[in-house]
C-alpha cells in the first residue's frame, strides 16, 4: 500500500523548433501581437541596468545556436513579483516581472538579457542568498529543462556566505556560476557561458 | 491517460501560513536520463557531473505569472491565428485537458503554449527543410491561460508525422509540443503529446529515452468523442501534471525570517 498521488509529466526536449513556439521571430514569422522575450526592464524599473551575455557549449566545445534560455530573478530589492514571496523588506516593483527568455543566436551563438541587477534574497533558516538570477536551459539533445543560476564576480562579499556556492566542494566547479563584469559603451554587461559537458560543466540543480 | 483524482483534498494551510510552500523532490525514476544514446543529440549535450540538490527557498518556489490582457483573441485557434487567404489544411481537432498538481489540484491562470508542424510534417521554421510543403494559412503555435480550474483547451489541425536524422528512416510520431509553467520556476517543464493509436510512437527514440512505460502512456492523448463537435472538429483530452507541493501542517521553515 502506498498513499497514491499524481506523477509529474514526463519531460520531453524541446526540440530543434522550439522557437516556433516560444520565440516565432527567431523562427522567421510573426504571429504573436505580443511577444515574450528578453528584455525584462522599462525606462521605470528600479535599480542598475545590466546585460547579461553569453553562449553555450556543448562536450565537444562546439557552439549550441538553438538553445533556449529562461531567466527568473528578483528584483533589486531581492523581491520576487509573486505571491509566494513574503520576505518583509524592499517591496514588489511593479514595472518589473523578473522573467524572460532568450535564444542563443544562430550564427553567434550569443544570448543576451536586458535586465536589473537583482538584490540579495532571504534563504532557508534566516541565511541570506548572495543577488542570483536562477535560468533554466533547453535545447534539442536535453530531455529535461536545467537548472542553474548565475552569480555575481563583483558581490564576493555576498557570494561567499550564500547557502548554495558554499554548497559546492571545488572552487574550480562554483567559479561556473559567477558571471564576470566588464564594459561597454556606458554599459555593463555579465559573461555567463554555460558549458554542458565536460571540462568547466556548469553546474546545474536538481531544484 | 491519466487516473484524476476524483476528490481532492483541501491544502493544508496553516493560519498565515505561505500559500506556496516548497514543491515534492523531482522523482527521476519516471524521467528521461539526461545521456540518453539512443536520442544521439543528447550524448554530447547531458552533465556529466551528478545535478546539485538544492532545498529550495524563494528563488524556487515562485515563478513568473501572465494575464489575459498579454494574449491575443486567436491565440488559441491555430486553425485561423495565421490565415492569410483560407483555413489551415488538415483534420480539425480540439486539445483539452487539465494541468494538474501531483496532489490533483487543478493549476489556475497558468500559462500553456504549445507548437507543431503542419499536416504535411512541415515546421514553420528556418532550419526546417523537410520537402513537404509550408502552409500558407498555417503559423503552428498558440498560447493560451488554464481557467480557475486549470482547464485549457485549443484548436488546430493534426500534425503530420515528419522524418528526422537520428538512424536513418527515424519518423516522428505526430506530435504537438508543450510548455508549462505552474506557479514556480522549478515547476517548468517542456514534453509532447502524442495521438492514440500512432504505430510511429512505439519506435520513437525520443520517447523510448522514458524509462517508465506508464509514463510513457500518459503521453498519449485519447480520442474524446464526446468534446468533438459533430461534423465539424473530432477532440483529444491531454492532462498534465506539475511538481506538487507540501502541506504546511506545522511550521514553515522556508522562510526562516
Ligand atoms: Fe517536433
Amino acid at each position: 500500500m502506498s498513499v497514491k498521488y499524481l506523477k509529474e509529466t514526463a519531460s520531453q526536449t524541446a526540440g530543434p523548433y522550439v522557437h516556433i513556439g516560444l520565440a516565432p521571430h527567431q523562427a522567421g514569422f510573426d504571429i504573436f501581437q505580443n511577444n515574450f522575450d528578453n528584455n525584462l526592464v522599462s525606462a521605470t524599473t528600479r535599480g542598475a541596468q545590466i546585460i547579461i551575455e553569453g553562449r553555450v557549449f556543448d562536450g565537444s566545445g562546439s557552439l549550441v545556436r538553438d538553445a533556449l534560455i529562461e531567466a527568473w530573478q528578483a528584483n533589486a530589492d531581492g523581491r520576487y513579483n509573486h505571491p509566494g514571496d513574503r520576505q518583509k523588506t524592499g517591496s514588489v516593483d511593479p514595472n518589473f516581472r523578473g522573467w524572460g527568455r532568450a535564444c542563443t543566436d544562430f550564427e553567434s551563438g550569443i544570448y543576451r538579457f536586458y535586465t536589473v541587477k537583482p538584490g540579495c534574497v532571504a534563504g532557508r533558516e534566516g541565511k541570506v542568498q548572495a543577488p542570483h538570477i536562477n535560468l533554466w536551459i533547453v535545447a534539442r539533445g536535453i530531455n529535461m529543462g536545467l537548472n542553474t543560476r548565475i552569480y555575481f564576480a563583483d558581490e564576493e562579499k555576498a557570494n561567499e556566505s550564500d547557502p548554495i556556492l558554499r554548497g559546492i566542494e571545488l572552487k574550480k566547479r562554483r567559479d561556473t556560476l559567477i558571471a564576470k563584469p566588464s564594459q561597454k559603451d556606458g554599459k555593463t554587461i555579465y559573461t555567463f557561458d554555460i558549458v554542458l559537458q565536460g571540462e568547466n560543466e556548469t553546474v546545474f540543480f536538481d531544484v | 491517460m491519466n487516473d484524476l483524482v476524483s476528490s481532492v483534498p483541501p491544502a493544508f494551510l496553516k493560519d498565515g501560513a505561505n500559500p506556496y510552500p516548497e514543491l515534492y523532490r523531482r522523482d527521476y525514476a519516471a524521467q528521461s536520463p539526461a545521456y540518453a544514446p539512443i536520442y544521439k543529440t543528447s550524448v554530447l549535450r547531458s552533465p556529466r557531473n551528478a545535478l546539485l540538490s538544492i532545498d529550495h527557498s524563494v528563488s524556487e518556489t515562485t515563478g513568473p505569472m501572465f494575464g489575459q490582457n498579454e494574449l491575443g483573441m486567436l491565440d488559441n485557434d491555430l486553425i485561423l491565428n495565421y490565415a492569410k487567404d483560407g483555413e489551415a489544411i488538415g483534420p480539425r481537432i480540439i486539445v483539452h485537458g487539465y494541468i494538474l498538481d501531483e496532489n490533483g489540484r487543478g493549476l489556475p491562470n497558468t500559462l500553456v503554449e504549445f507548437w507543431q508542424a503542419n499536416a504535411g510534417g512541415r515546421y514553420r521554421h528556418k532550419n526546417d527543410t523537410y520537402l513537404a510543403p509550408i502552409d500558407p494559412n498555417f503559423g503552428g503555435c498558440g498560447r493560451t491561460l488554464t481557467d480557475e480550474n486549470g482547464y485549457y483547451y485549443f484548436r488546430t489541425i493534426r500534425p503530420g508525422a515528419y522524418p528526422w536524422r537520428n538512424y536513418v528512416n527515424s519518423w516522428r510520431p505526430a506530435h504537438i509540443h508543450f510548455s508549462l509553467f505552474g506557479n514556480a520556476f522549478a515547476q517548468r517543464l517542456i514534453t509532447q503529446m502524442y495521438f492514440e493509436g500512432d504505430p510511429l510512437i512505439k519506435v520513437c527514440p525520443i520517447i523510448k529515452t522514458i524509462p517508465d512505460e506508464e509514463a510513457i502512456q500518459r503521453l498519449i492523448a485519447p480520442l474524446d468523442l464526446n468534446a468533438s463537435v459533430p461534423d465539424d472538429t473530432m477532440a483529444y483530452r491531454f492532462d498534465m501534471v506539475l511538481r506538487g507541493r507540501r502541506s504546511t501542517l506545522f511550521e514553515n521553515r522556508l522562510e526562516g525570517n
